[in-house]
């Protein structure tokens, strides 16, 4: 850890910031496992408490920008100060992203359920689900311990959550060409799974800033983009082949 | 002009910009340079290389030896007896703690502004032309009044003070004294500007104008400034260089130094955290 400032309310200044981006992200993990448990279940009620959670985080990121700002007028911060407040600003405004998407899978767990549409494929999106937490989670820790390994870690594994989309993405298409009734409740599910992809993209993004505050650079190494989907085309005729 | 030449000697009878060089070597070059006041050792092994018609901050806690190296730059450091300075310190080339050189003439060619506004006790005209004078840069009377005339307009005080020059320069509010001195400094044809705190004792307002008025003076001029305000050296300069207990510890980009500086005791001291 790096020293502390001699004026110390500069300290609790930079504090405040920390806790702030520690405390959204502690409400977005638990966004998107309630979010999560929701589908899973099939549970109204969670669904409806996760769409009302959001207010909670978005109110904290408001918050987050008036300190961030606030520092930046009034202590003129430098080098590594700077990029703290930077990038804390930065990763707030991702986890209130991954939160939107969060509350929009709740949404959309809810007309599924009440619609009694297909709900194949869970299993896979939980896995997908769990997967992006526990990215989350590592982010977080990575902010808050100021580690770049832990960072680059994260990175390398936004590539399974990519992978999972592609699998998903043939499974659902696959299901809606069998059945055409399944195609409404398929179609919520690929948008969910395309959410946590979102997440993924997200999660990474904080990353790269938390090696940037630490380091100053930006990782050089571009990162394979794993999400074929935009390229993906399944006939009748491939599900007949398999 | 060679600084062993006297001024009057090669003084071109207009002020002129010096000779704009793109991709400019350093006009000022420091290169092992140590300083004793007495058995104090006040700079350590400095090496240095002033880049032309750009800013150059000197940063640094107080005591470490930022204002020393500056008023090396030229000698005025000579005044005091017990001040030894060994090393090479060169100005275009030149080694100016050469027996031959002249050091009113190299005092001309590199101008220093310090903290405190000091204009002479004469009136606003006076305080300009008496560079000038001494050094018999003015041909004429009226030839003395073009050059009076154009440094108080490129200090960016003539405006102000157009209709009284013969008013005390002393009578001017501080931030007008400290451009009075400018004036001065710029009157008898510097390449070279020294300041060693200029804006301490200006208010905010003051401090924007003289800011405004190196950042403009930099197309002619080469300044080198000592502050101790982090955030100045950061607006106004192009390099910065950070001192500490005679030493320096990082030479580089302004950008680069308030960004991402390489040194933990640069980090530590810019960001308020060493004093």
């Amino acid at each position: 850890m790096s020293k502390s400032h001699i004026v110390s309310s500069f300290n609790t200044d930079l504090k405040h910031l920390r806790n702030l981006v520690l405390n959204m992200g502690a409400l977005v993990e638990q966004q998107v496992l309630q979010a999560t448990t929701a589908l899973k279940e099939e549970d109204r009620s969670i669904a409806k408490r996760v769409l009302g959670g959001d207010q909670e985080i978005n109110a904290l990121e408001a918050e987050l920008n008036d300190a961030a700002l606030k520092v930046l007028a009034l202590r003129q911060p430098v080098a590594k100060d700077l990029r703290n407040v930077m990038m804390s600003l930065k990763i707030g405004g991702h986890l209130e992203r991954i939160g939107d998407y969060a509350k929009n899978m709740a949404r959309r767990t809810n007309t599924i359920t009440k619609a009694d549409a297909f709900t194949g494929s869970i299993g896979t999106i939980v896995h997908m689900s769990e997967l992006v937490q526990s990215m989350v989670s590592n982010a977080l820790k990575a902010y808050n311990m100021r580690d770049i390994e832990l960072a680059e870690y994260i990175r390398a594994q936004d590539e399974n959550v990519d992978q999972m989309l592609n699998t998903l993405f043939r499974e659902l298409l696959t299901y809606m060409m069998e059945d055409p009734r399944n195609i409404s409740g398929c179609m919520h599910l690929l948008f969910i799974a395309k959410n946590f992809e979102r997440m993924g993209d997200h999660v990474v993004e904080i990353a790269q800033e938390i090696i940037f505050l630490v380091t100053g650079n930006w990782p050089l190494e571009k990162r394979a983009k794993y999400d074929k989907t935009s390229k993906m085309i399944v006939t009748p005729n491939d599900l007949e082949n398999n | 002009m060679d600084i062993t030449d006297s001024v009057s000697a090669k003084a071109s009878p207009e002020i002129k910009a010096s000779p704009a060089i793109k991709a400019s070597p350093p006009i000022m070059t420091a290169k092992n340079v140590d300083v004793f006041y007495g058995k104090k050792q006040a700079i350590k092994n400095v090496s240095l290389e002033i880049p032309e018609n750009q800013i150059t901050a000197l940063i640094g806690p107080s005591g470490c030896g930022k204002s020393t190296l500056l008023r090396c730059f030229n000698r005025m450091n000579d005044t005091i007896e017990s001040c030894k300075v060994t090393g090479d310190i060169r100005f275009a080339g030149q080694d100016i703690y050469a027996k031959k050189v002249d050091v009113v003439a190299l005092r001309a060619r590199i101008g220093i502004v310090f903290q405190k506004a000091n204009p002479f006790p004469k009136s606003i005209f006076e305080n300009v032309a008496y560079g000038p004078r001494i050094h018999g840069l003015a041909e004429s009377k009226s030839h003395l009044e073009e050059i009076v005339i154009t440094s108080l307009k490129r200090a960016g005080l003539y405006n102000e003070v157009s209709d009284r020059l013969t008013d005390a320069g002393t009578s001017l509010s501080g931030g007008q004294q400290q451009r009075l001195c400018i004036a001065r400094a710029i009157a008898v044809q510097p390449q070279v500007i020294l300041m060693d705190e200029p804006c301490s004792a200006l208010d905010p307002i003051a401090t924007a104008i003289v800011e405004e008025l190196m950042e403009s003076m930099k197309e002619n001029y080469t300044i080198v400034i000592v502050t101790h305000s982090m955030q100045q050296a950061a607006r106004i300069s192009q390099k910065t260089a950070f001192f500490h207990l005679g030493e320096v510890v990082e030479f580089g980009d302004t950008d680069t130094i308030f960004t991402n500086p390489n040194d933990e005791r640069t980090q530590n001291y810019i960001s308020g955290r060493i004093g």
